[in-house]
């Protein structure tokens, strides 16, 4: 789709133009390519043997096993920090302060920390103080509590979209604030929140990766373990980076999927910060 | 508290190559970005599925794995660079795709008939772009870049799993020795609360200045 505020539709000059520059983009990528495939090869790492081992069944599946480790830490990870997002968010907005204050407080801290330095955290400061937690809770405990802040502030967006009229049609039939909240609000808010919720969980699943640094056998680690086996540095770490992308391309197509279907607003509210 | 400024120097040092990091990848994530940005809004078909490629592939990979994909795999094809140099590289590529991103849905939400307009009053297609499509272009995307900045910032802190000894590695190296890890992790942390506060203050203020009420 081209960006109709800078282009008119193409006279026959534009054309010829755009025929010219279609070739040069064409040749400059084949360049690019041709030069990868060039450096690749004066090093000898296009030779078969060093593929080979990659037409192999052992191989993928040891690196689809780490791939369902990360499957299956993104989705604990995704649920504990969506559960802790909402509480967060539902705080954020509650009317006693002693509640608002402490959730904002949370969100606004760790939404600028990096996960990596969590990781340390669980991985170094925790096992002093006498918890020293599994493998696989100590990729997933920073991971939610880094990504509870990011959910969070999506579903207080969510809930901030919804019209104040709702609430106030729900109070005055005679529902509690929680009740408005569960069976007015909530509902209409997921729906809306649904696109940026899959984008977060995509980054989530990108997050996993940590489990390098802490040896919990997701696809990553798999794949410094495999490569510390068979001596196929560059091969291995490009298999995994395909299965990443592969498996991150189709969760951010659904993605943009379910947005294409979201029903459009009735009418559009300035984003309150 | 003192484990902290007993350790002055080597935090400092590790703050500063975070500095380094964020500075150096954030200033190349915005060339690329604006390359990648003028890809996907060209009318050429080749290029705009180039920009395309780019976009998705950077957005869908985790930056762990380019970072070791990069430190490891790239001697392997006869590439050596300094361990800063390739951090830098490897975040602004990763960056330059959201940058590329923000600045597209800048350009996107200037509505048609501004570009419109001023080709019809006889505006050229640099003059058009400078007077007219950049300066509302813009205004819209001070808040996402800000937000991105922020991103880099914390996502400079992934270089330390590769080796870079930038301010998270400075805090474990530290916390190995002195074993105090409440003191200089929770001081870690604040000092990354307080680069993405700085980076939030000023991209609210710019854009209060700047933002186009309609």
């Amino acid at each position: 789709m081209t960006s109709t505020a800078l282009f008119d539709e193409p006279g026959p000059k534009a054309r010829r133009r755009i025929r010219i520059a279609t070739v040069l983009g064409t040749l400059a990528a084949v360049a690019l390519v041709a030069l990868a495939l060039r450096q690749f090869a004066a090093n000898g790492q296009l030779d078969a043997a060093r593929w080979q081992p990659y037409a192999t069944w052992p191989m993928w599946r040891y690196l689809l096993d780490g791939l369902w480790s990360t499957f299956l830490a993104a989705v604990v990870s995704a649920a504990l920090s969506m559960a802790l997002g909402l509480v967060l968010a539902l705080g954020r907005l509650s009317p006693r302060r002693w509640v608002r204050l402490p959730a904002a407080g949370y969100v606004e801290v760790v939404r600028t920390i990096p996960a990596l330095l969590l990781v340390y955290v669980v991985l170094f400061a925790l096992p002093r103080y006498g918890m020293d937690l599994p493998l696989f809770w100590k990729l997933v405990v920073p991971l939610t509590v880094s990504n509870a802040a990011a959910f969070a502030e999506i579903f207080r967006a969510g809930i901030n979209a919804i019209e104040r009229g709702q609430t106030e049609a729900g109070l005055a039939v005679g529902l509690t604030r929680f009740q408005t909240m569960r069976l007015i609000v909530l509902p209409q808010a997921a729906r809306r929140v649904l696109p940026s919720i899959v984008s977060q969980s995509v980054g989530l699943l990108k997050d996993t990766s940590l489990g390098f640094i802490v040896s919990y056998g997701e696809l990553l680690y798999s794949g410094k373990v495999l490569a510390a086996y068979n001596h196929l540095v560059i091969q291995t770490y490009l298999v995994v980076a395909l299965i990443y992308l592969v498996v991150n391309a189709s969760l951010s197509k659904l993605a943009r999927t379910l947005e294409a279907r979201r029903p459009t607003p009735l009418r559009r509210r300035p984003a309150r910060a | 508290m003192s484990v902290l400024l007993d350790h002055l120097p080597e935090l400092w040092q590790g703050l500063v190559v975070t500095f380094q990091l964020t500075a150096g990848s954030f200033a190349g994530a915005a060339v690329l970005g604006v390359l990648i940005c003028a890809l996907r809004v060209s009318p050429v078909g080749v290029l705009r599925a180039l920009g395309t490629a780019y976009v998705e592939t950077f957005q869908n990979l985790p930056l762990l794995v380019l970072l070791v994909l990069a430190f490891f795999g790239l001697p392997e094809i006869g590439i050596k660079a300094g361990l800063l140099e390739t951090a830098i590289v490897v975040i602004a590529v990763y960056e330059g795709a959201y940058v590329g991103e923000a600045l597209r849905s800048g350009v996107n939400s200037v509505s048609k008939g501004q570009g419109e307009a001023a080709r019809a009053i006889g505006l050229t297609f640099g003059q058009s772009l400078r007077h007219v499509i950049l300066p509302q272009a813009l205004r819209t995307v001070v808040q996402p870049l800000g937000n991105i900045f922020i991103m880099t910032t914390m996502n400079t802190a992934l270089a330390a799993a590769v080796g870079v000894v930038d301010l998270t590695a400075a805090a474990n190296r530290v916390n190995l020795t002195e074993a105090q890890p409440i003191p200089i992790f929770v001081g870690a942390g604040v000092a990354y609360a307080l680069i993405a506060a700085v980076a939030g203050f000023v991209t609210g203020r710019l854009e209060r200045r700047l933002v186009i009420l309609r």
